[in-house]
This record gives structure tokens, sequence and C-alpha cells, in this order.
């Protein structure tokens, strides 16, 4: 199977980098169009496209946008390139390949929703990204593309660069939002919901880089032609980040709603002699899916969440025979614990209890309760705390000793012969 | 006390009228400081309260949220490890403890000529090109523990 490169056409040409190049490939051309459109055209165009947020959860893009107060207050644009879920490193590519696209997709995006700043949150240690957006940015100002009167429409619009320091919880939107106001950068509760009230209180739209470069090309191309790709309820194209144990690892565009099995071949199929034995379809919170599962699977926001798991970022773990279960769930458990923000008990104390658990587990001291130990911590992390981290944690712990529950089993077993018959704390 | 240089005064001024609010600054003036310091010793806060008239409290709990913040000196080169799934499916683990070895440093301490400082990190966006790390700025990909210490030597480590 083929890639389907809409967004990532022009990806592997340097020159795409820079205005200059950008333009030559049709670059800002869909402004121009979309200046002349009336803005509530625009966002019916992006709702009728059906596409849906790629930073995780799969939001209906246009219908976030129609939250927004219809009054003429001050509104802010926030673009989320936090990327922090971990196997997820397309936006990093796109912000590398193709600066001027995003920038392109936020203008439209910002005209549509009437607002005149906008940020992009680039995680701090995305160095060269950070460069990158920030002389594209330059070019743009330079070009008569940003600041006042952009393009002779009347339209005013600035843009900024805001670097992170290293957070995972700042890729969460009200966490974001903390740190850009200059605060620690702590998720808030919700509702009220960013749209209503968001940066400094404004209402404020946050858009994952995906999302908002999308938007170019529903708008150049229109609704219909967009729904072209992928499937009823998920249009359009995706970047995925595929990683692990396949043998050509990568970024690809494809259709939603391509077959785990051809996206796995796409990215040269598992190494010589090697099994699969499970897949991560979404991110580190995805719940895992086990080999026959992922035969069947395909990647889509429905079928996933038919299957119980997600499509979240669209990082894409291949997990061969090589692999020890629980000792993946280790790395993944002590990452949550490491990253919660600490606000909510069940959330600070319950990352610390999985990793502990699974840890002991992995070491040979674990206890026969701790399986259904570890789902019950699990069960009473979700849906009770401020932000969605907990539930990210507790979803993969529960799949991976409910689908797994042999190898976590063993590992107890092991436990107990090597400490003469008796499990020890 | 830590004070920023008069080129590192001006720039954190400059940010202060940059976002709507002077809050937003804070960021920014923290990674001035370890630009200059490669650290961020504690008076420095209180230089930063005084020069950005804001409360030092404020900028002290700032600095310790974000991990990209050193509290403690580091060696000149930050090795920093991914050892998050992906990189630890592919030795990013043994690679970690390799490089501690062969440099004879502990993780997050610096080596006794001042060089080094080796610590674990979460997962750095990088993962197809697994097991990775990042020495200051620099991202170095598809490593092996021999090429890692190939490449940490010709930066001077
Ligand atoms: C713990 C946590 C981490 C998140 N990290 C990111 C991230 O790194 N990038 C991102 O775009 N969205 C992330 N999200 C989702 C955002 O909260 C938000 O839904 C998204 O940026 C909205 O943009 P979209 O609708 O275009 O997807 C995260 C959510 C949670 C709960
Ligand atoms: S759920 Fe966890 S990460 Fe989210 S706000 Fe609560 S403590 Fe912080
Ligand atoms: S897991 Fe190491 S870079 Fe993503």
């Amino acid at each position: 199977m083929q890639q389907t490169k809409l967004l990532s056409e022009h990806y592997d040409k340097p020159e795409f980098q820079n205005l200059d190049g950008y333009k030559k490939h049709g670059g800002y051309a869909v402004l121009a169009k979309a200046l002349k459109m009336d803005p509530k055209a625009i966002i019916e165009e992006v709702k009728a496209s059906g596409l849906r947020g790629r930073g995780g959860a799969g939001f209906p893009t246009g219908t976030k946008w129609s939250f927004l107060p219809a009054n003429g207050e001050p509104r802010y644009l926030l673009c989320n390139a936090d990327e922090g879920e971990p196997g997820t490193f397309k936006d990093r590519l796109m912000m590398e390949r193709a600066p001027h696209q995003l920038i392109e997709g936020m203008i439209i995006s910002a005209f549509a929703i009437g607002s005149k700043k906008s940020y992009i949150y680039i995680r701090g240690e995305y160095d060269y990204s950070i460069a990158c957006v920030r002389k594209a940015i330059d070019e743009a100002y330079k070009a008569g593309l940003l600041g006042k009167n952009i393009l002779g429409s009347g339209f005013d619009h600035d843009m900024d660069v805001y670097a992170g320091a290293g957070a995972y919880i700042c890729g969460e939107e009200t966490g974001m939002i903390s740190s850009i106001e200059g605060l620690k950068g702590q998720p808030k509760l919700k509702p009220p919901f960013p749209a209503v009230q968001g940066y400094l209180r404004k209402p404020t739209i946050v858009n994952n880089v995906e999302t908002l470069a999308a938007v170019k090309y529903i708008i150049r191309d229109g609704a219909a032609a967009y729904r072209k790709y992928g499937t009823e309820k998920s249009p359009g194209t995706k970047l995925f980040s595929v990683s692990g144990n396949v043998t050509k690892p990568g970024n690809i565009e494809v259709p939603l709603g391509i077959s785990l099995k051809d996206m796995i071949e796409m990215c040269g199929g598992l190494k010589p002699g090697r099994k699969l034995k499970a897949v991560i379809p979404g991110g580190s919170s995805a719940p895992v899916l086990t080999a026959d599962e992922a035969m069947k699977a395909t990647m889509d926001y429905e079928c996933l969440a038919q299957m119980g798991s997600m499509l979240g970022s669209g990082a894409v773990i291949i997990i061969d025979d090589s692999n020890s279960m629980v000792d993946l769930l280790d790395v993944i458990m002590h990452f949550y614990h490491h990253e919660s923000c600490g606000q909510c008990t069940p959330c600070r104390e319950g990352t610390g209890w999985l990793s502990k658990i699974v840890h002991r587990i992995l070491k040979g001291d674990g206890e026969p309760k701790d399986i259904d130990l570890i789902k019950k911590v699990s069960e009473q992390m979700m849906g009770k705390t401020i932000c969605a981290l907990s539930d990210a944690a507790a979803m993969p712990a529960i799949s991976f000793v409910t689908k797994f529950r042999g190898e976590f089993e063993q590992h107890l077993q092991k436990a107990r012969t090597t400490s003469g018959g008796v499990a020890h704390a | 006390m830590f004070t920023l240089s008069a080129e590192g005064q001006e720039l954190v001024k400059k940010e202060l009228t940059r976002y709507e609010t002077p809050y937003s600054a804070i960021i920014p003036a923290l990674y001035r400081v370890q630009k200059e310091n490669g650290w961020v010793p504690e008076d420095a806060v209180l230089h930063l309260s005084q020069l950005m008239n804001l409360p030092a409290s404020h900028i002290n709990e700032v600095l310790h949220f974000y991990t990209m913040f050193n509290k403690k000196p580091v060696g000149k080169l930050h090795i920093q490890v991914c050892t998050n799934v992906s990189c630890a499916m592919n030795g990013g683990r043994e690679l970690a403890d390799a490089l501690c070895k062969r440099f004879n440093v502990k993780y997050d301490e610096v080596s006794a000529d001042r060089k080094i400082t080796i610590s674990r990190v979460e997962c750095l966006g990088s993962c197809d090109t697994a097991p990775m790390m990042q020495v200051n700025d620099r991202y170095l990909e598809n490593l092996t523990p021999e090429l890692a210490i190939k490449k940490i030597t010709e930066m001077g480590g």
C-alpha cells in the first residue's frame, strides 16, 4: 500500500521550509481565498468536512469552534505543539518540514473564529522545531501575511511562539493555558471550557498542529473532496507515527480506516523470525491490543473505540514477542507517575501505587493479590479528576493486566519459587 | 548573588511586555538564566523577582514545576537518554547504563572533570530513531553505545 500524501506531499523538499519555496507549491493561495470568504462559511465547511481533532481526543473541530460566544469579545487561538504523548513524533515533522503550512492553516482558522492573536505552544525540547517556526513567522510578517491588514483584507492577526519547559501535562489544553499564563502548568477544572473561558479567561480555541494544518486543505479542496478520504465517521487522512519493533519506523500519512495489518507492512513489517505480540494504537494512554485484535483493527476512531481502545494522537507502537509486557507496563506507569501534576489525590496517589505495584511484580517481589489490586486502584482513578491524565494511566494498566494476565502471573509464580514457596512483599 | 548580563536583563525586560501578562515572561527569563549559567541557582530567583517586579515565591513555583530547568549544576554536556517505551524496546535503558559506566558517573550527577551529566528522560518525540538521546540542544539518533560514546567524545566529553 502507498501513502496518501495530502498534507505531507512536499515534506521531502527542503525548499518547502522557506516562504519562497512554500509559495512555489501554492503556499498562501488558500489564505487569499479564505480571506474573501465569510468566516461563518469557513466554519461550516470545516464542520461539513467532519475533521476531528488530531491531538488525542478526536473532538469534531467545527463543533468546537461553534462553542465560541457570538459576541465580539477578544478570543485566542492556541496551537498545541507540546507533543508529549509517548510514541508521537508527527507534529515535530510538520513544524520542521512545513512551518508555513501550519501558519497558513492557523491564519485561516483565526480568521474563521475572529481571533486577532495566536500562540504556538511548542515543547521546550523541540529546539529545532522552535527555530523553524520562529523563522517562518518572521518571514510571514515581512511578507504581510501576519500583522495588520493581511493581504489587504482588513483582517489583523498576530502570532507568536511560546516554548514550554518540560512537562507532559502542559499538552492537556488547560494545563497549556496555565503554562502560557505564566503559572505552574496545572490543568483547570472544566467547565468552563476554554471556548468560553480559556487563556486569561477569554474565549480560546485549542487545536493540535495537524488539525490546524488540515484546515488549509479542507478550504482548498472543499469538505466533499476531503471526505473522499477516510470513513464516514473518520474523514480525511492522518499522520501516524509508527515505532517499536518494525523494520522501517517513521511517520506515514494514510486515509483513516486502513487496516493496522497494512500499516505494519508499510513500515517494513516485523524483524525476521519475530511474531507480533501486541500493539498500542494511539500513544501510551491507549489501551493495548492483542495480536489477534490488531490483525482485525482498522485505524479509525470508531473501530478502535469499539475495541475498547483509541486512535489518540496516532502513535502506533508495534510490540513483538521479544518484549515482556510486565516490563513495558512498568515503563509506562513510571511515566504517568512522573508526569502527574499532583493536584488530584486519585491521580497523584494512584499513579504512584500503580508504578510501585507493577515494579515489584517485575522485580519478582509481587504478591498474588497484586494483579487484582492493579485493577482496583485503576478503577478508582477513573472519571474522578480534573484532567484525563489519571484515566490515561488507568486505562493501559487495566488493559495490560487483563489481556496479558498470564505473563503477570508467571512473574508472580517465579517470585514464589525463588523465595522458597513463600510470597514476599 | 547571581545576576544576568546587561544583554540578558535587556532581553528579560522585553519579554515582560511581549505577552498579555508579565507572568508569561518567567519561563523565558529562567531559560535565559540557564543559558548564561548552565543551571538556575536559588538566588537567581531573587534577582529575577527584582528585575521583573514579580513575587519570588511565584517564580520559584514555576522553576520547580518544569523539568528542563536544572536546579543544580550539570556538566558541560547534558546527556539526556530517552528511556520511554519505544526507546526502552530498542535498548535505550542499556544505552544509558553503558554511558554512565564509560564516563564513570552516576545518573544526574556531574562527572569529576565537570564535563558530563547523564539523565534518563521521557519520550523526546523521536521514537522512530530509537534509541536516541539529547545532548544539550542536539538530538542524536539511531544509537548504539559505541556510536553514542564516539559522538560524545567528538563533542568534547
Ligand atoms: C494528559 C494529556 C496530555 C495531552 N497532550 C497533548 C499533546 O501533547 N498535544 C495535543 O495536541 N493534545 C494533547 N492533549 C489533548 C488536548 O487536551 C486537547 O484535547 C487538544 O490539544 C485539542 O486539539 P484537537 O481538538 O485539535 O485535537 C492531551 C490531553 C491530556 C489529557
Ligand atoms: S488528573 Fe492528575 S495530572 Fe490531571 S490535574 Fe489531576 S493530578 Fe494533575
Ligand atoms: S520513546 Fe524515546 S523518543 Fe519517544
